[in-house]
């Protein structure tokens, strides 16, 4: 039987934000005052640019996107409509499940490192007493200079004959022959990860320290009469109070990570023997260097699910946070 | 916090060291960067496990990778570029992120709480997500090739950036202060343009040079947009006029690199505080 949709159904869909505000708008227009309409004229004109530029260059492109993933476009031709068949292709292709396989395990290791290193330099920095300022500001250089250019920079201490990180290790006794940092396929996705945690931690460990900073000092000093030791303290009185930070910065940094292309490109360009490709290169490879546009963008619109559900999980997180400080 | 602060060793051990050996494992890339820099090349290419290389510090600096970048390649072209278009970027964001914020922040209108999460949402949006249509969407336009690709589609990352930031800006911000604007006869907009972005000023100073930043580093897109060496960023420049398929000339590659760090590391030294707060106010919201 044909049914048409419920409307309850089709209500409870929607994100329930957006149904409030549009039953407010309708409301609120028949019995809109002229104030009110201005209000809403000057909204509107005041909305106009940033809308513009994002329709133009975000909601279009992205329209454009799907229907490029769905033809078989090259360079310089117009594609025929294929239907799904750039991702069937990629699912069976062995680079392309590689790829997503390397992608997940670096943003999962190098998020647990980030995460773990930063909350320690964080409570480190917390505990300092002078420098502090200098500290942060110096560590936070990595983050603020241009990755490609730092990256770089790495590529050469990796370098098989001339690195100078072996020359380190060989001379502190750590190793006896050179390690090829980017030459394996597990030493360059190594390598690549720690290039990353790096160039991340700072973000971790400054906005970490800040939300530290917000923490009642009142409050370790209570647990610390009730007998919590430090270790007691961190887990259950920092830990909790430092949750939302760390969700959203968590967040932030898996999307980031998930995405990311100018690591992998400078060190290893995917390489050795497209090992170590994440979707961001791959995709790259297909789309520009091959010049396969749609099978290209499909390979990056695949990220996409992965990336919903993390924006999904963290709009949940921020409303349930905004909910319980409205309740409180 | 007892544990640490019972002074003496304790305090070494578990703080100054970790911290120290942090500091330098975060600085070193940068100082060996600036070395290579200015190492000759005669000693540059010396394996690393001879008796005779040294190499945290040369003896005979030299100028000739940085004067090789300026002769034989388009650098200070791509300097230039670089600087305009983070800065037509960054001043196109801060106009459309300012009145957007100001919008979602302050006025009352139908679908305002969606609209401010949507713009949220495509904060999140990563520039390797959408490059290859965008691409196509510059080719359309026909902005292939000229500064415009990239003046144009950084905002897309910076408008919601500068928006989420100046939202919660302006809403530390009292709303008496324009109420008795208004009462004095000035409009909603001039209560805007004289009263609250005056009072805003820190908070757009900390988007401006978040977003600066931001502009200066961005790859992907310029990699993808442009294609003639004289309209170049340096990330881009330096990364494909230095490395000829196999070949990295790393003297002069590591003095582009020094070179196109040093602009961003110099304002970010004097706006520490305002890039700081800015980081972690968008994270904050």
């Amino acid at each position: 039987m044909n049914r048409p949709t419920d409307p309850v159904t089709s209500t409870a869909l929607a994100s329930p934000a957006v149904t409030r505000a549009a039953l407010f708008g309708l409301t609120r227009l028949r019995r809109s005052t002229r104030t009110e309409r201005r209000e809403w004229l000057l909204a509107f004109v005041l909305l106009l640019p940033a809308l513009t530029m994002l329709a133009l260059f975000v909601a279009y492109p992205f329209a454009r996107g799907i229907r490029l993933g769905m033809l078989d476009s090259v360079v310089g031709r117009e594609g025929q409509f294929i239907g799904i068949q750039n991702y069937i292709k990629l699912w069976y292709d062995s680079i392309f499940q590689r790829t997503a396989q390397n992608t997940f395990i670096y943003t999962a290791c190098a998020t647990f490192l980030k995460l773990s290193l930063g909350m320690l330099v964080a409570l480190m920095l917390n505990n300092l007493i002078g420098f502090k300022r200098l500290l942060r500001a110096s560590m936070l250089l990595p983050w603020i200079v241009p990755t490609v250019l730092s990256t770089l920079a790495w590529k050469w201490m990796f370098d098989p004959t001339f690195s100078i990180v072996n020359w380190i290790l060989y001379h502190l006794g750590f190793i006896q022959v050179r390690v090829d940092w980017l030459g394996g396929p597990v030493a360059a996705i190594t390598s690549v990860i720690l290039v990353n945690v790096w160039r991340g931690m700072p973000f971790f460990a400054i906005t970490l320290l800040a939300g530290l900073q917000t923490i009642n000092p009142d409050i370790h000093e209570a647990a610390a009469i009730d007998g919590a030791n430090a270790w007691q303290r961190f887990w259950r009185v920092t830990w909790p109070l430092l949750m939302p930070v760390t969700m959203v910065v968590v967040l932030f940094s898996v999307i980031q990570t998930f995405a990311d292309f100018q690591l992998v490109y400078i060190l290893t360009g995917g390489g050795p023997a497209n090992s170590t490709h994440l979707f961001a290169t791959y995709a790259y490879q297909i789309g520009i260097a091959t010049g396969k546009l749609g099978e290209g963008a499909a390979a990056s619109l695949a990220m996409f699910p992965v990336l919903f559900l993390v924006v999904l999980f963290q709009l949940w997180y921020i409303r349930r946070g905004e909910g319980g400080k409205g309740g409180a | 916090m007892a544990a640490v602060s019972s002074g003496g060793w304790r305090r070494w051990f578990y703080l100054y060291l970790p911290l120290g050996a942090i500091v330098i494992l975060t600085l070193f890339p940068f100082y060996y960067m600036a070395v290579t820099a200015v190492r000759p090349d005669r000693e540059m290419y010396i394996p690393w496990n001879r008796p005779n290389f040294a190499p945290f510090w040369t003896l005979r600096p030299t100028l000739e990778h940085f004067a090789l970048l300026f002769r034989e390649t388009l650098f200070a072209r791509w300097l230039v570029n670089t600087l305009f278009i983070a800065l037509m970027s960054t001043g196109i964001s801060l106009f459309c992120g300012l009145l957007a914020a100001y919008a979602l922040a302050r006025l009352r209108f139908p679908l305002g709480g969606a609209l401010g999460t949507g713009i949220f949402v495509t904060y999140l949006v990563p520039q390797t997500l959408l490059f290859l249509p965008l691409g196509e969407v510059i080719r359309s336009f026909r902005l292939g090739d000229t500064p415009w690709a990239l003046i144009l589609t950084y905002p897309t990352f910076l408008i919601p950036f500068c928006t989420w930031l100046m939202m919660g800006y302006f809403r530390t911000i009292p709303r008496e202060l324009e109420e008795c604007a208004q009462i004095d006869g000035a409009t909603r907009l001039q209560a805007m343009v004289r009263i609250v972005f005056p009072v805003a000023m820190p908070g757009i100073l900390s988007a401006g040079i978040f977003a600066f930043t931001l502009s200066w580093n961005e790859f992907i897109y310029a990699l993808v947009f442009l294609s003639s060496a004289t309209q170049k960023t340096i990330p881009v420049g330096v990364v494909s006029e230095l490395v000829r398929g196999d070949t990295f000339f790393w003297g002069p590659l590591m003095a582009g690199a020094l070179l196109g760090s040093v602009p961003v590391a110099f304002i970010y030294s004097f706006f520490v505080e305002q890039y700081v707060s800015a980081m972690t106010g968008a994270v904050k919201g």
